[in-house]
């Protein structure tokens, strides 16, 4: 398949966003406004932008603790995700959840938690739900490379080949389990796609820096999927540039090198694409440059409507336990 | 009459023939014994994509019921024992009981699950286990011991119409026991099972059956209970129990389970905090001994009180002389470990 340049302008668009508000929470978090475990996917910014290309606002989204990127390039509210940070009554979850638990059920972001693996099953659910009602809708579910270490990502990827259900598993392999490096936790020799495909999916792997091949590789799955022939596992190397959680760089603490992390800064997704759109003179730069400026004027209002909002009633902490109260 | 297992048989053909969002699965749920019975019937009905048997996945399946009712659906799902549940807890309390909290009252998990509680024929440490207390720790689900085949329909028919979670608890040997159905939407409030002065007796589940015949026993000697079936643990319900310890001032609190953290020292705690100086005695929780439930015949006799210490409980709170042969006369004639001839294992 043959996309078009601005669709190519889109895919770069929307990484350029995504780290911008990124940046902009990272430079923020130290003012002590933003009260709550926020964990940041600068450098994956192309799996979240490449993989939403080829979705519809009816297809869903869940995700994880790093959730962000996820968010925001299915087109989840901006303002939503900032006030919950703020833990303002504006925030996508009202404040009760913080960056760990976004929602935007108008975008098909179904929900993102805290604990690893918890959203896998919920996702697969969901996508009975869909086979069930004969939708052509696809779930995707968001997990890391620590999640393939969860039983429940076994349980529910057998029921999803057992079932054939239209779910891709987006795994974002960025080699950490917090500060535990990969084969600590794994055999070394073993390829986290070929355990998926040991279950039942269909599996692909690639360049999660790539945002071009993931597109791809995710739209061909998606449309798998829609006719009946998932599930699907895509497993895409990419890699986190600051700490675990927090706004921080981290490379002096000891679990990776300095050494490592300017290697995969050298794979920046977007510095990557955007030199092939300029060699292939699909992009100038005051078309980016005009860009960036919309985003900052954007993220500008939004952070300064967040922290301009008071907080949450407290009598209110109470409600919302049942949908319907005793 | 019908029996506790055709009343629930029949509350899943009601919700699942007036609503075909409905959807009910669990491991066995469609096998040769369909889930003590209660399940005959569903698979041929409401057909395969409605009606399915699961992977042995107690995690997975949770959340792929959350899933479900998350995408419009409204599914029942069953453990013939809770003893496996405990594997799902992650799903049940970090996303069951908290996503409608946790995303700002948005969308709220109408899931209804069934599990079963063993006892007696040696059903052992890990076949036997009442953890409601568990469940009722955590804000967010709703808890239902339903002692009655009237109140095991209502509860299955309320909690699928229901938009939060509930989590439904049948006592084993309750499954034989019958009575006449009686459509009712107060699930959540305790059931008066009868009136009484001199002692107000609060049981869970089971313990209803064997509380009863301990107090229509007494009742001929002059001791009036007033006892209450707590047919919903969590959230718990107590203005009636506070205004009948206020009139008896005697509270003894049946619990199916240990007795630490449980939900009978709770509702011990809040009768003393609401009505203490109502108590003419301290209150009294009867509950397991502390250690895991024995598996051998020999073992288990004891382990649970039955009609005859309820009533001696009862005449010491009461301090009323009662002939000890009456209260002798108490203990079964049948075997311990079984709730009569209808039960002939193996679990």
């Amino acid at each position: 398949m043959t996309y078009s340049a601005e669709a190519s302008l889109a895919l770069l668009m929307m990484m350029l966003r995504v780290r911008m508000v990124e940046e902009r929470i990272a430079s923020e978090y130290s003012k002590g406004l933003i009260r709550c475990p926020t964990h940041l996917s600068i450098g994956q910014e192309a799996v979240a932008a490449g993989v939403s290309a080829g979705l519809t606002l009816e297809d869903k989204v869940v995700s994880t603790h790093r959730a962000h990127a996820h968010y925001l390039a299915k087109g989840g509210d901006l303002r939503g995700l900032i006030c919950e940070l703020y833990g303002k009554e504006q925030g996508c979850s009202a404040g009760r959840g913080g960056s760990m638990h976004l929602v935007d059920l108008k975008a098909g972001f179904y929900g993102s938690t805290a604990i690893v693996g918890n959203t896998i099953p919920i996702g697969v659910g969901l996508a009975y739900a869909e086979k069930i009602s004969y939708s052509s809708n696809t779930v995707v579910i968001y997990i890391g490379d620590a999640a393939i270490e969860e039983g429940v990502f076994y349980e529910s990827l057998n029921f999803a080949a057992l079932h054939r259900l239209p779910v891709l598993f987006v795994c974002e392999n960025n080699m950490y389990s917090v500060y535990t490096p990969l084969k600590e936790r794994q055999p070394e020799n073993r390829r986290l796609e070929d355990v998926a495909a040991g279950i039942g999916a269909r599996c692909l792997s690639g360049d999660g820096n790539d945002v071009e091949q993931v597109r791809n590789l995710s739209a061909f799955a998606v449309s798998e999927c829609r006719v009946g022939r998932g599930p699907f596992f895509l497993k895409l190397d990419t890699y986190r540039w600051r700490e675990h959680c927090g706004p921080n760089y981290d490379n002096h603490i000891g679990y990776r090198t300095e050494g490592e992390f300017l290697e995969w800064k050298e794979k920046d997704p977007i510095e990557r694409f955007l030199l092939k759109m300029k060699e292939s003179e699909k992009i100038s730069g005051q078309v980016i440059e005009n860009f960036r400026r919309e985003i900052q004027a954007e993220i500008d209002a939004e952070i300064a409507f967040a922290e301009a909002q008071p907080y949450p009633d407290p009598k209110t902490a109470s409600l919302n336990v049942f949908k319907v109260s005793p | 009459m019908i029996s506790y297992t055709e009343a629930i048989n029949l509350g899943y053909k009601e919700v699942m023939r007036s609503d075909p969002k409905v959807v009910a699965f669990g491991l066995g749920i469609n096998d040769p014994k369909r889930i003590f019975g209660t399940t005959n019937g569903l698979l041929e009905m409401f057909g395969a994509q409605r009606v399915f048997d699961t992977p042995t996945s107690e995690n997975g399946m949770t959340g792929i019921g959350i899933g479900m009712a998350l995408g419009g659906f409204k599914p029942i799902m069953v453990h013939q024992r809770l003893d496996f549940f405990l594997l799902a807890m992650d799903q049940l309390v970090n996303s069951a009981a908290k996503w409608n909290y946790m995303f700002g009252g948005q969308q709220s998990v109408p899931i209804t699950i069934r599990l079963i509680t063993g006892r007696g024929w040696g059903q052992g440490p890990t076949h036997s286990q009442s953890l409601h207390s568990w469940f009722a720790h955590i804000p967010g689900l709703r808890v239902y011991m339903p002692s009655t085949p009237s109140d095991a329909f209502n509860c299955l028919v309320n909690s699928t119409h229901d938009p939060d979670p509930c989590i439904i608890i049948e006592h084993r040997w309750l499954h034989g026991s019958s009575g006449v159905i009686h459509r009712s939407k107060d699930m959540d409030l305790p059931r008066l099972v009868v009136k009484g002065s001199d002692i107000t007796v609060v049981c869970l589940s089971y313990a209803t059956v064997e509380a009863q015949r301990a107090v229509q026993k007494l009742n001929k000697y002059g001791i009036s209970c007033e006892v209450f079936d707590m047919r919903c643990v969590s959230p718990l319900s107590l203005e009636e129990v506070f205004r009948s310890v206020e009139q008896t001032g005697r509270l003894l609190v049946l619990d199916t389970s240990w007795g630490s953290c449980s939900v009978g020292s709770d509702i011990i705690r809040r009768v003393c905090e609401r009505s203490f100086e109502s108590l003419k005695v301290a209150p009294k929780l009867m509950s397991l001994p502390s250690h895991p439930e024995p598996t051998s015949f020999g073992l288990t006799r004891g382990f649970h009180y039955t009609s005859r210490e309820i009533a001696e409980s009862i005449v010491k709170l009461v301090g009323k002389d009662v002939p000890l042969n009456v209260i002798t006369n108490l203990y079964a004639q049948m075997h311990h470990d079984v709730p009569g001839d209808w039960f002939k294992g193996p679990f």
